[in-house]
């Protein structure tokens, strides 16, 4: 019994941890005031580009870095339709995801059902993973799970406790605010969408290189939807992503350890989306809007003087 | 020499189309590049896809047909996004329709076509706007983005369909594949002779596309929601209704998603199974996008796209894999965004 739970949890990070990572990067870009319906689109290109060179270099590491390098260029272009040209943001936001998905194919076909030469391992941490059900919960992974741990650490302490926090709030919040005291918009909200791209660029390398470990076309498979449910599942929060992200991991790993007791893997599957709506029903209100701090310039683009 | 840009007074027709040709002709050129590196020539691929979706009698009525979801969807989604309701969900609404109407399908298989497809059809509708209706109300009652809530939608549709065509629904003589059993032929749409145009549908999409066109150039309501969506609060002040504007509208076009479900399983599956629809849902935004929100111009529009999707199977045959159609459409949608750009502003060259 302690056992399954103990394999039920580590089961559950793993399948967490690209939800989470791409729920920080989502988080830190719409906390600019930008949003981007192309984490699907971004994090297949991430897979598909971190699986191709791993395979190619036998560098899995390099694999990582030029995904996250790459869906960081594609942020850059999400940036620049909405911030540079001022165009709607859902619409290029979708073009983003199908764009994505068509790289992916194009790039994937000579690497399906190709084998890595070698994968990222776990490091379990001396002591701390003999603790038992806590041991293996948190401290028996690999690196890319560690470090999507200490970032929720360092997004929260950067969004809410640093002056660039601050800026980045305000220019989700009120740009005009911001810009009248003489900083770019234009230049935080870039920044923020590419680094959000970089951050959903790993969260698909990690798919490939660790969870799978291979590539098949569409193998996100609407993780990048889910993404942007748990952005809001967790209101924008760093600390509520951590926790959002595990209940939808383990959601996904119960998805199939359910089935024979006659629960539908499928409707499962459905849950955390009538989730998200439920818990956009309940935020949307203005006052909680205020208490949860949802970003109150989300999705408008900024023009001075408007 | 001084360059500078420049907010323009009005749009003309002629920018907008130029704008519309300049976008898509980008698209092409940066596809052409990638085509390219994989040492396809891109005149060659280009060349095969307009031959194989306009160039035969065969290849054209496979183009209506692939033309016809997303006429149907793309009409819909005109009006709502004319409100600015960014109804996202038309795959999940074209879903919802396809498995209501297969419903009625399996359930009476011996009654006559005359009750049969007028029953599945009802449905559908019905079924596709109550999937639009949530979004609608949602944002009309509670202020929550129409985009979100109509994609979690279509994810909540496409699960449904999953475990009903692997459960419950799956037909029992077909090899274990998840799909139902075949519709009866008192089920199945009439198609033109040998072809799989199945013109009840078109027929539908034609005429509710010129009637949105009118409804929302000439009619009292249609001006209620281009008030909206251009200004909602000044529209509010002028006595409009937000909430009828935003509950028509989503019950419109997710009832015509819902239409386009039905003709696909009643016209082309003949059952319910999984993948039914490539992701007509999500094309048809750029076809009502490239359309300019014009209900008129989804008709050629969705024609070019329902091309674009027949050339995908040809171009495979140059070794190129079908996402190259996904990467195609992405480009073409960036770019009319984009192209939006120049619309909304004038760039001047000043000595």
């Amino acid at each position: 019994m302690m056992n399954a739970l103990e394999t039920f949890l580590q089961a559950t990070v793993a399948a967490g941890t690209t939800y989470l990572l791409a729920t920080l990067g989502e988080i830190l870009t719409e906390r600019s005031g930008v949003q981007n319906l192309g984490v699907e689109g971004m994090m297949i290109v991430g897979a598909v580009v971190g699986f191709a060179i791993a395979h190619t270099s036998g560098n899995v590491w390099l694999g990582g870095f030029i995904a996250a390098f790459t869906s960081g260029i594609l942020g850059g272009v999400h940036a620049f339709v909405c911030v540079t040209l001022q165009q709607n943001q859902i619409v290029s936001g979708l073009a983003i995801t199908m764009l994505g998905i068509g790289i992916s194919g194009l790039l994937g076909k000579a690497y399906v059902g190709l084998p890595l030469s070698t994968k990222l391992l776990r490091y379990s941490v001396p002591f701390l993973s003999d603790i038992p059900v806590l041991g293996p919960f948190l401290f028996n992974h690999d690196p890319l799970t560690y470090l999507s741990m200490i970032l929720v650490a360092v997004l929260w302490y950067f969004l809410f406790r640093t002056r660039g926090g601050i800026i980045i709030r305000s220019v989700g919040e009120n740009p005009g605010a911001v810009d009248a005291l003489g900083i770019s918009v234009e230049r935080t909200r870039y920044v923020c969408t590419i680094l959000g791209g970089v951050l959903i660029g790993l969260a698909g390398a990690y798919l490939s290189l660790f969870y799978t470990p291979a590539w098949s076309e569409g193998m996100t498979g609407g993780k990048g939807w889910i993404v942007i449910s748990l952005t809001i599942f967790s209101m924008w929060s760093p600390n509520r992503a951590l926790f959002g992200a595990y209940l939808f991991g383990g959601v996904e790993v119960l998805q199939y350890r359910l089935q024979p007791l006659g629960i539908s893997p499928s409707l499962l599957a459905a849950l955390p989306y009538v989730a998200t709506i439920v818990a956009l029903m309940f935020g949307a209100s203005e006052r909680m809007r205020r208490r949860i701090g949802a970003p109150s310039a989300l999705g408008r683009p900024y023009k001075r003087g408007d | 020499m001084k360059v500078s840009v420049e907010k323009s007074e009005a749009t003309s027709r002629l920018t907008t189309l130029i704008s519309s040709i300049l976008s898509v002709g980008l698209a092409l050129c940066v596809a052409a590049i990638i085509f390219l590196s994989y040492r396809v020539n891109p005149l060659e691929a280009y060349r095969r896809i307009l031959f194989s979706a306009f160039g035969s009698w065969h290849g054209f009525s496979e183009t209506i047909v692939k033309a016809i979801p997303l006429m149907v969807c793309a009409a819909g989604l005109t009006i709502a996004f004319r409100a600015k309701l960014w109804n996202i969900g038309a795959e999940g609404q074209l879903l919802i329709g396809a498995i209501s109407s297969s419903w009625v399908a399996l359930s009476f298989p011996n009654s006559p076509s005359i009750v049969l497809l007028p029953s599945m059809f009802g449905l559908s509708f019905f079924f596709g706007s109550l999937w639009g209706l949530v979004p609608g109300l949602l944002r009309a009652k509670f202020g929550t983005q129409v985009a979100i809530t109509s994609l979690m939608m279509n994810y909540i549709a496409a699960k449904i369909l999953e475990h009903l065509v692997y459960g419950p629904w799956k037909g029992p003589a077909e090899w274990g594949f998840p799909q139902t059993s075949k519709f009866s032929i008192s089920a199945q749409l009439p198609r033109l002779a040998s072809t799989r145009i199945h013109y009840p549908t078109l027929l539908f999409g034609i005429i509710f596309a010129v009637f949105l066109h009118i409804i929302i150039s000439k009619s009292r309501f249609g001006f209620e929601v281009r008030a909206t969506g251009e200004n909602p609060q000044a529209a509010r002040y002028a006595g409009i209704s937000y909430f009828k504007v935003a509950i028509i509208t989503m019950l419109v076009s997710g009832g015509l998603a819902g239409v386009a479900g039905f003709g696909e399983v009643a016209g082309i599956q003949l059952r319910l199974r999984m993948g039914i629809s490539p992701g007509y849902g999500y094309t048809a935004i750029i076809v009502a996008w490239l359309s300019r929100l014009n209900a008129l111009l989804v008709i050629p529009v969705s024609l070019l796209f329902g091309g674009i999707l027949v050339g995908g199977d040809a171009i495979q045959l140059m070794g190129l894999p079908f996402a190259a159609v996904d990467l195609f459409n992405g480009l073409i949608l960036l770019c009319v965004v984009s192209g939006e750009f120049l619309n909304q502003y004038r760039i001047k060259v000043k000595k």
